[in-house]
């Protein structure tokens, strides 16, 4: 619990700058506090408003911001055999499969404790990230014009810290990452704002051949084993990650 | 009205790609090509997303605001001394808040 509490605080100072850029980006405080209730997972909803913010291709923007919550589908499928919900609770828990959530629930020795993990902090995280979106966003309704305060280096400082762990992966890694940034950058100039990330994906071909190091991974974190056993599980490391 | 539209977008694919995953057979996951895109489409994403916000202002022109490009050089070097999420966030917004009112970029 103590965990959840602390991760909380953490989150709620992204939720802070995300309401705060998101209004910047000329979203509504409704908006804004719509997307964080509705998508809950972070990096997808700064991806969408920064399509927004620089007046892009809204679709475009909505697509990145799929991409990037794809990967939540995979804590999905590391997480349902711990989980075992079913029905509606299925339904409500599959809100709280984010970044955090799965980190704290297969970080944990047995399924009970990795249920009671993944129920206090998504509790704990989607009160503080509603919260501090709405404050944020409604400080900065409040102020106007926002550039003298620098709300546009957080944007990709909050990337930078998000993709900051995977590099230490390997060399192959940093490549799919130096080439991704480069092949965005040059499609800056030629297409629509918001395409050029989604061109980005394309480096990801260049990543690590996947027999490598999956050995294990087949049953190894069933309901018996959870935990941080696998590479997906070091990649997962999301304690600076937000929801 | 398009924002809204954006907005329900993302929120209705975000909660169905997270469903998919509590709901596919969980088989899926030792499928390599599957895992494969999972794990490093979000790397290339996100160094992209890095690469567009800091030089560009969003729209197609390339820009290199010196002020940005500061706060974003000093989150780098927070994240080299492994500083909290916090203290990263906020030495890019104070760098670049500290050279604009410095009159700088």
């Amino acid at each position: 619990m103590r965990d959840a509490l602390g991760i909380g605080l953490a989150v709620g100072v992204s939720g802070v700058a995300f309401g705060t850029a998101s209004v910047a980006a000329g979203l509504t405080v409704a908006q804004t506090c719509a997307l964080s209730l509705f998508a809950f997972t972070g990096a997808s909803q700064f991806a969408l408003i920064g399509v927004v913010a620089g007046g892009g291709n809204v679709i475009a923007g909505a697509a990145g911001a799929l991409l990037l919550g794809a990967r939540n589908t995979l804590y999905g499928l590391r997480l349902a055999d711990i989980l075992g919900v079913r029905g509606v609770r299925k339904a409500v828990a599959a809100h709280g499969v984010i970044d955090e959530t799965a980190a704290a629930a297969l970080a944990q020795p047995t399924p009970a404790a990795a249920r009671t993990a993944f129920t206090a902090t998504f509790a704990a995280l989607f009160i503080f990230w509603n919260a501090t979106t709405l404050l944020g966003a409604a400080a900065t309704e409040r102020v106007g014009d926002t550039s003298a305060f620098g709300l546009d280096a957080v944007g990709p400082a909050i990337f930078l810290a998000l993709v900051w762990p995977r590099l230490r992966e390997g060399r192959r890694i940093v490549l799919v990452a130096a080439v991704g940034a480069g092949l965005a950058l040059a499609a800056v100039p030629v297409l629509p704002p918001g395409v050029p990330v989604l061109v980005a994906a394309a480096a990801a071909l260049l990543g690590p051949a996947p027999a490598a190091a999956e050995g294990g991974a087949g049953g190894a974190d069933g309901p018996d084993a959870p935990g941080p056993d696998t590479p997906a599980a070091d990649a997962d490391r999301p304690r600076e990650v937000r929801p | 009205m398009t924002v809204w539209i954006a907005i329900a977008v993302t929120a209705a694919g975000c909660y169905a790609l997270k469903y998919a995953g509590l709901a596919a057979p969980r088989r899926l996951l030792d499928h390599p090509a599957v895992r494969r895109f999972a794990m490093t489409v979000p790397v290339a994403l996100l160094a992209a997303l890095v690469a567009v916000q800091t030089f560009s202002d969003g729209g197609s022109a390339l820009t290199a605001d010196t002020a940005r490009l500061a706060g974003v050089g000093a989150a780098a070097t927070a994240l080299l001394l492994r500083a909290p999420f916090l203290v990263v966030v906020a030495a890019a917004a104070g760098t670049t808040a500290l050279l604009r009112a410095l009159g700088l970029g």
